[in-house]
């Protein structure tokens, strides 16, 4: 047999008993999988010749094939398969694939979903995007290169995402004259490698997706090779799409289906186990129990559903449940947890920014999380944990990722649909990270069990921050609110979570029933600091805007603060110049006497003597001084 | 237990379903578009799967360029009323006022009723998701499309700024007036619709089954003569011819193919034995190299 003869001939059925075909058809099982590899691999030659051998290529197209191959082909006269699986325009131009595209094609046996994604570097999110939702991957290798660093890559992305079928597909074999040295070489050597990264399988086929040799069947170029063609190969391999059932039943609910108040349904993709009526289930978070009544079809009731299936089913007791809840079998409940060790790729532009929060959506529940610092980064070509403040686009790491809430989960290595997330930026609604759990901190389990062990440094680690009080005391119109409202928007804006405690503002409300007396004042001071001292408990950076005159006052306020928490700072201006200034009238008001105990005119400013900062509003703009204070704050 | 191994048409109606549900959840204001071809009829079919026994809880909406066939409008009016669903039916009104038609206008046929028809009609409703009946198999820039697709407030589409989709979690946060088109059929090919309609026993438009037909041949095309507006060149003179459709959309612009395919299986036979593509009748995607994608960026579905 030569090997440009593609034995995969349009069935022969299809012409002589077209029901029986369908019959045939309708029971094929699927297999998705990704092509992944280095540059020029020949990927999209390899998908180009599955595609044109398995006969999902029309005349029209082929057509427009050979007219595309004269033209901007790099096969000189042959067809250029590659064309047929380029898309869009702009990498028809440079030659290259750009994203992750899905293509289709069916033998006698099954039908498949293939992933193809692009090999460089600066697009590795595109390839964990294809290998996601993969059953098996297809590692493509250059026999004239060998196991090169992309290669490496793949494969360990390949496995952190848990495909365990690997098929290394050594191509180009017709430029090195099918020679089984090179081929066993390569051969070794990627083994060597798979076995350090935990890779446990693979299965290695010498091909080209040129000519076609060991693609549909045994090629006669290879006469040393025993093993099996690709697509016989990706035909007959067991995928383990039976094996979810095996498991405890659960499933995310997506939507409650409530068309009248005597039905209440509960819909969802099983993620793994089966479902019968009678079975006792548990909803999660809440452990309340119940047993299954109907699951509900529009053909009619069903007595199963199992993994994979979207169902709808009813519970015997009316009780709480909604999107994002996971309904389990009661006896093999979920774990709950709101801290998690994940390893994250990071799929943004934007780099991770530890401690700012995240939308993070898992299963069919959304919840707000933040990253903490990563504990390593992962170089991908070697494996070598890397220390590292943050993520960039591609980077792989493991960081601890904290949940506001509680969510109920499996660790990724189980089940991806109860383990697998995105992080979701919530000013852009990018999809700026995946992750995988890959367990529940401890430390969780005891929040779980004992909730007043959430204290201040608990609070202040959800924030990524440290507490502080910016103290601002100075003369009226020495300008403490101006420079206080900048300081805030700078720490908003590197995601601090802070809040501006204003001495007007607070006598609006809190302090309303206070007056301008000494002692007033001193109650006044005595009120904001207790507000504060809250406030910092709950992890939160307080700035406050107060004259606060009297020395004794600012020292009781920093007596009630953790150590270092409380950072005086002296506004300081001269009187005549606030007292030029006077924005808001009341030195005129004071010096015609309608305004008594007046800070500066009747009654006295006690300027701090050891304040942690001086401003001198004669010397600096509002924007420097708050600069200054935010260098203090954040060294 | 033994395990039920899923088909897979299974697989992808389970998965269908999934991403339907999905926007149910997370959209304010969804809206089902109806083209009333197999590919809609199917989409529409699994929509009453997905929520039964609540009817699906969104309108379907037709982008209608008056030009038709009868045959679909008729089984619009009843496939929109069996489901149990609202039916918005929007026509340019700028169009309408022009006569734009597909004798005289050209592909300005296409851009006026269908992709500025499609714009107003999702900003006259203020809908933020649409789902629609495209398939990745169908052309190539498809291909790569995400099942979730953005378009940004003047529905422009950006194929370099694609969200990454993993595993089942799909995206649907977006700003204020940004909006999504959502393909829950992404993945399924022509033959995986046809099959389904056999097995599920949908009801799809005449017009796939062979019949005797009033036809003209024109520029390569067999366009069939499907009301009196249709102008006649000189010496032109429509032709009985028993032909069927593959794809639906205005008949001027629709090719025809002969045929003696009366059955879904004899349908299913006759396109598995051809040798040439199903958008092939589609006089719009032979305008220029990559005209697919250029008319997606502009806001084509």
């Amino acid at each position: 047999m030569t090997t440009n003869d593609p034995i995969y001939k349009t069935d022969a059925l299809i012409a002589q008993d077209i029901d029986a075909y369908l019959e045939a058809h309708q029971h094929k099982t699927m297999l998705r999988f990704i092509t992944c590899g280095s540059v020029d691999d020949g990927k999209s030659t390899l998908i180009g010749r599955l595609l044109y051998d398995s006969k999902m290529i029309f005349e029209d197209q082929l057509a427009a094939l050979e007219a595309d191959s004269k033209r901007v082909g790099t096969q000189g006269q042959e067809i250029d398969f590659a064309l047929l699986v380029d898309g869009l325009a702009a990498e028809r131009e440079q030659g290259i694939t750009i994203d992750v595209a899905y293509r289709f094609f069916t033998t006698e046996k099954r039908k498949f979903i293939v992933a193809d994604t692009p090999g460089h570097e600066q697009y590795t999110r595109n390839m964990v995007t294809g290998a996601s939702t993969a059953d098996l991957a297809v590692i493509l290798i250059d026999a004239r290169k060998g196991v090169l660093t992309q290669t490496r890559r793949h494969s360990y992305l390949v496995n952190q995402l848990g495909i365990r079928h690997i098929v290394l597909a050594v191509n180009k074999m017709d430029l090195v004259d099918y020679d089984q040295a090179t081929f066993d070489a390569i051969v070794a050597d990627y083994k060597t490698f798979a076995d350090s990264i935990g890779i446990e399988d693979f299965t290695a086929i010498p091909i080209s997706g040129f000519k076609g040799d060991n693609i549909t069947g045994p090629s006669e170029h290879t006469p040393w090779y025993k093993g099996p063609s690709l697509l016989p190969y990706l035909e007959a391999v067991e995928v383990d799409v039976t094996s979810d059932q095996e498991r405890p039943f659960r499933m995310p609910v997506q939507w409650v289906n409530r068309p009248n108040l005597d039905f209440r349904g509960f819909s969802g993709l099983i993620a793994s186990g089966t479902v019968r009526p009678g079975d006792e289930v548990r909803v999660l978070p809440s452990g309340k129990t119940s047993k299954v009544a109907r699951i509900v079809s529009l053909e009619g009731d069903r007595d199963l559903a199992v993994a994979g299936e979207s169902t709808t089913i009813t519970l015997e007791d009316e009780i709480d449940c909604s999107r994002g809840q996971v309904i389990v079998a009661a006896k093999e409940p979920l774990e709950v947890a709101d801290q998690f060790e994940a390893t994250i790729v990071w799929m943004d532009e934007t780099e991770l920014v530890p401690g700012r929060a995240y939308w993070l959506k898992i299963g069919t529940q959304t919840v707000s999380a933040t990253v903490h610092e990563p504990k390593y980064e992962v170089n991908v070509n070697t494996q070598e944990h890397l220390a590292t403040k943050t993520l960039d686009l591609n980077a792989i790491g493991v960081a601890n990722i904290t949940t506001d809430r509680e969510i109920p989960f499996a660790p990724y290595a189980e089940n991806r649909d109860l383990g697998g997330f995105i992080l979701i930026d919530k000013m852009t609604n990018q999809t700026s990270a995946a992750g995988m759990i890959n367990f529940a901190l401890r430390r969780a389990q005891n929040i779980h069990w004992q909730a007043t062990d959430i204290g201040r440094e608990h609070h202040a680690n959800m924030k990524h921050q440290k507490p502080a009080v910016l103290w601002l005391t100075g003369l009226s119109g020495s300008g403490k609110s101006t420079i206080a409202n900048i300081v805030e928007k700078k720490l908003a804006r590197m995601n601090r979570h802070t809040f501006l405690l204003d001495g007007d503002n607070v006598r609006h409300g809190l302090n309303k029933d206070l007056g301008f007396t000494e002692a007033d004042r001193v109650e006044n001071i005595r009120r904001v600091g207790e507000v504060a001292k809250l406030m910092t408990d709950a992890g939160l950076i307080v700035i406050t805007a107060f004259i606060s005159p009297f020395r004794s006052e600012r020292d009781m306020v920093r007596s009630m603060m953790q150590p270092g928490e409380f950072i005086e700072i002296f506004v300081d201006t001269p009187l005549e110049v606030a007292e030029a200034r006077d924005v808001k009238g009341l030195y005129a008001k004071a010096r015609s006497g309608q305004l008594k105990n007046f800070t500066g005119i009747d009654s006295p400013y006690e300027a701090p003597e050891n304040a942690e900062m001086r401003i001198d509003t004669t010397a600096m703009t509002p924007e420097e001084a708050a600069d200054l204070i935010i260098a203090r704050l954040i060294p | 237990m033994d395990p039920k191994t899923l088909t897979h048409l299974q697989r992808l109606e389970a998965e269908s379903i999934h991403i339907m549900r999905e926007v149910v959840a997370e959209a304010e204001n969804p809206v089902m578009l109806y083209s009333v071809g197999k590919d809609s009829a199917v989409m529409l079919h699994l929509a009453k799967k997905a929520f039964y026994p609540s009817p699906p809880p969104f309108p379907l909406m037709h982008v209608d360029t008056t030009w038709k066939f009868q045959d679909m409008y008729k089984l619009r009016d009843k496939a929109a009323k069996a489901a149990g669903m609202e039916l918005i039916v929007y026509q340019n009104p700028e169009a309408k006022a022009k006569g734009i038609n597909p004798f005289d206008h050209g592909s300005l046929h296409t851009d006026m009723w269908k992709t500025e028809g499609l714009k107003q009609a999702l900003d006259k409703h203020n809908f933020d998701v649409a789902f629609g009946g495209a398939r990745r198999d169908e052309e190539k820039s498809r291909a790569k499309e995400r099942v979730f697709s953005f378009r940004s407030a003047n529905h422009r589409w950006d194929p370099k700024n694609q969200r990454p989709e993993l595993w089942r979690l799909y995206n649907a946060k977006k700003a204020k007036g940004e909006s999504v088109r959502v393909f829950p059929i992404s993945n399924w090919t022509e033959l995986d619709i046809w099959q389904y309609i056999h097995l599920e026993g949908i009801e799809i438009v005449p017009l796939y089954f062979s019949a005797p037909r009033p036809t003209v041949e024109r520029d390569g095309l067999i366009l069939m003569v499907d009301d009196d507006r249709f102008p006649l060149r000189d010496g032109e003179e429509p032709v009985m011819r028993s032909v069927r459709f593959r794809t639906l959309g205005c008949y001027p612009l629709t090719g025809a193919v002969e045929s003696e395919a009366q059955t879904l299986p004899e349908v299913i036979q006759e396109m598995l034995l051809t040798t040439t593509s199903e958008r092939q009748g589609r006089a719009i995607d032979h305008d220029q190299a990559a005209s697919m994608e250029k008319k997606k960026q502009e806001g084509y579905f």
